[in-house]
């Protein structure tokens, strides 16, 4: 077993530091500037050299990467100049370990960007996941009840049809029809919890999520649906039956079991890549997460910033997978023997 | 994901199918091939039929549309700014809709929606489709090569979709698109603006798009490599291109056709979220997608140009969904008892 866990642990590592190179690769092997985009759309001449500097963009991209690697394992001054730092220690900013970078365009550590930003995302991540998961499976499992009937038909069409409109156009549907002609719903803006207490927090919250589940939705309850399925013709589902247990007990305690796993291999991997940003989302409605924080550092050419949200939402996914992976282990030998 | 397609399930299923007569003397027993037991099976599921029928409407609109454009039937380029009110909204109701106009004029300018849209599918298939094409040519190449060879090359290949999977992909695709259009433009010498863009959209989609490909096909791989004519070709001494590509890949026609199916839709749905963020191809060429975008500025004044595009967005996404659903249904017998 443990051999198993420092294995999968070692190639996550692995996995990681892949990521960090082909970012660096992929952003830095272009013909324009890498400064020009540090330093945002409009920079002088001067700036641009001084953000060059400043961020080591005059070395080779496998300095700047080792560069990028020794902030995230032990932190890094910006500029990292000793004799700059001696002179004049108030325009050095240090950035402590897992550092993610400095926004020249912001004048503020990738980290402290990310800090602001996460809690939106978390929120929205965590709001959108209960609302999918507990409409996925309940869903799924009535539509597998029902298989073949009306009721069935309906929901697994219902909800494909949800997936298949564009999320954008969700979004402002909500916007434009529930919040701003109908009025049924106040226009949502991020509250935070500390902010606005629960309430305002999650009333805020409801409608950019649910747009978020729909995307979801379909995925969940499928597969949910075919697992049940699956699993209610296995022997010991009508043993459960023939000793006359409640339908609801058989359904929900024998039969979902099986549907288990799955589940929650796919939820914690939909998570993860969730905790990275709902761009799409988080535009529409302008909820300040990480989806945003990239738009705009994207459109602005803030590249130390959208590095850094790479590789921080890269991360999550690879812890994540590594996480699923060991429990995985947990549940059944035969994954760590093969 | 896909069950194997494995003989004896194919076996199983020419005992149930229903099409067969009752072996009671009635009738000569017809034997049918399992291709001819999956046509039959397609062709009685209504709704896959249905799917399939939008779908070549969606595929003949789509080849139509240039050739509609030369002819002059369709022109989603010409302004009407007399059918615009003061507000530059569409005079009349519906957005507009009349006989020359038949889903109205577009706000803002007043081109004809019907030619935007219809034009749009064009550009919004081409890109999905060669998306698609790429996305499949390196699933199945490395799924091939991943399933047959095992060992570290398995491993590699491993590792190679964990890491593409790893990336955020909405975020890469948006992040990466000034960087790569430079790229584009600059080295490979692709003239700017909508080519360029283009050809960056094609690629990430499928760059970051075959990793499911690649999992399926591995899989089917490693059930079909233990048969008996894997053995006998290796055996005759075939090259490690010919067992991988012509005695192994013709096999794998059936879980690769669903699931070119299944990704299709989704990149026509990638398309629109590309549009949205101002990634994908640009106006004035129109593509369901950058329409779509266009009209959210309009969203509450103009609903029928804000709804067109989407519903013709989501069915065509519907459809080939359901498509590929029905396909594998019908393929594998199995999932069908």
């Amino acid at each position: 077993m443990w051999a198993y866990i420092v294995r999968r642990l070692f190639i996550g590592v692995a996995l990681l530091l892949a990521l960090t190179l082909v970012t660096f690769v992929l952003f830095f092997a272009s013909p324009v500037d890498p400064a020009r985009y540090a330093c945002g759309k409009n920079c002088s001449e001067q700036q641009r050299d001084q953000a060059r500097a400043a961020l080591g963009y005059d070395k080779p991209v496998y300095e700047q990467w080792g560069l990028f690697m020794k902030g995230v394992v032990a932190g890094r001054d910006f500029p990292a100049d000793e004799e700059l730092r001696a002179a004049a220690p108030e325009v050095v900013t240090h950035c402590a370990a897992p550092c993610l970078g400095y926004s020249h365009l912001n004048s503020s550590t990738v980290n402290d960007l990310v800090k602001e930003a996460a809690p939106v995302s978390i929120s929205l991540a965590l709001v959108a996941l209960v609302m999918w998961l507990v409409g996925g499976v309940l869903f799924g499992i009535l539509a597998a009840v029902f298989k073949g009937s009306f009721i069935d038909r309906g929901i697994v069409g219902l909800t494909l049809v949800a997936y298949a409109f564009p999320t954008f156009f969700i979004a402002v549907f909500f916007l434009k029809y529930f919040a701003v002609k109908w009025e049924l719903w106040p226009y949502p803006t991020y509250v935070s919890l500390a902010d606005g207490g629960l309430a305002s927090w999650l009333g805020n919250l409801i409608v950019p999520a649910f747009t978020l589940a729909l995307v979801f939705m379909a995925g969940y309850v499928r597969m949910t649906r075919a697992f049940m399925l699956e699993s209610m013709t296995e022997d010991y589902i009508r043993t459960a039956k023939a000793k006359g247990l409640k339908q609801r007990k058989v359904l929900f305690k024998h039969g979902l079991r099986a549907a288990l796993t799955p589940l929650v291999t796919m939820t914690g991997l939909d998570f993860a890549t969730l905790l990275g940003g709902a761009i799409i989302t988080e535009s529409v409605f302008a909820y300040p997460g990480l989806g945003l924080l990239t738009v705009q550092a994207s459109d602005a050419w803030d590249l130390p910033t959208v590095i850094g949200v790479v590789v921080l939402a890269g991360s999550f996914v690879i812890l994540m997978n590594i996480i699923v992976d060991i429990s995985y282990a947990f549940i059944d030998p035969r994954v760590r023997l093969g | 994901m896909t069950a194997p397609l494995t003989p004896e399930s194919a076996l199983e299923s020419h005992f149930v199918d229903e099409d067969q007569p009752e072996p009671d003397g009635s009738g000569p027993i017809v034997s049918k091939s399992p291709g001819q037991l999956a046509r039959a099976r397609f062709l009685k599921d209504k709704l896959s039929m249905v799917a399939l029928v939008i779908v070549v409407l969606y595929v003949l609109a789509a080849i139509s549309a240039p050739l509609l454009v030369k002819v002059g039937f369709l022109d989603p380029y010409a302004t009407n700014q007399d059918l615009l009110n003061e507000f530059q909204l569409p005079i009349g109701a519906w957005g507009g809709i009349s006989g020359d106009h038949w889903l109205g004029v577009e706000p803002g300018v007043g081109r004809d929606v019907l030619s935007r849209v219809w034009y749009g599918i064009s550009f919004s298939l081409a890109i999905s489709l060669t998306a698609t094409v790429i996305a499949v040519l390196i699933g199945v190449s490395l799924g091939i090569v991943s399933g047959a060879s095992g060992g570290w090359v398995d491993a590699i290949i491993g590792r190679a979709i964990d890491l593409t999977l790893a990336f955020p992909q909405t975020l890469m695709l948006l992040a990466l698109s000034t960087v790569a259009v430079a790229f584009i433009t600059e080295t490979l010498g692709v003239p700017e603006g909508n080519p360029a863009q283009a050809l960056y959209v094609v690629t990430v989609l499928g760059l970051f798009g075959w990793t499911g490909v690649a999992r399926i096909v591995r899989g089917q791989v490693l059930s079909l490599r233990e048969r008996e004519f894997v053995a006998a070709s290796q055996m005759m001494g075939a090259s490690k291109f010919r067992l991988y590509f012509r005695e192994i890949l013709p096999n794998l026609w059936a879980p690769i056709l669903v699931t070119f199916t299944l990704i299709m839709p989704a990149f026509v749905s990638a398309e629109a979220a590309l549009a949205f963020l101002q990634v994908s191809i640009k106006q004035p060429t129109p593509t369901l997608g950058n329409v779509l975008s266009d009209s959210l500025r309009f969203a509450e004044n103009d609903p029928v140009y804000f709804f067109v595009p989407a519903i013709l967005i989501a069915l065509i996404v519907v459809s080939f969904n359901l498509l590929g659903d029905g396909l594998r249904d019908a393929l594998d017998p199995k999932g069908h008892q």
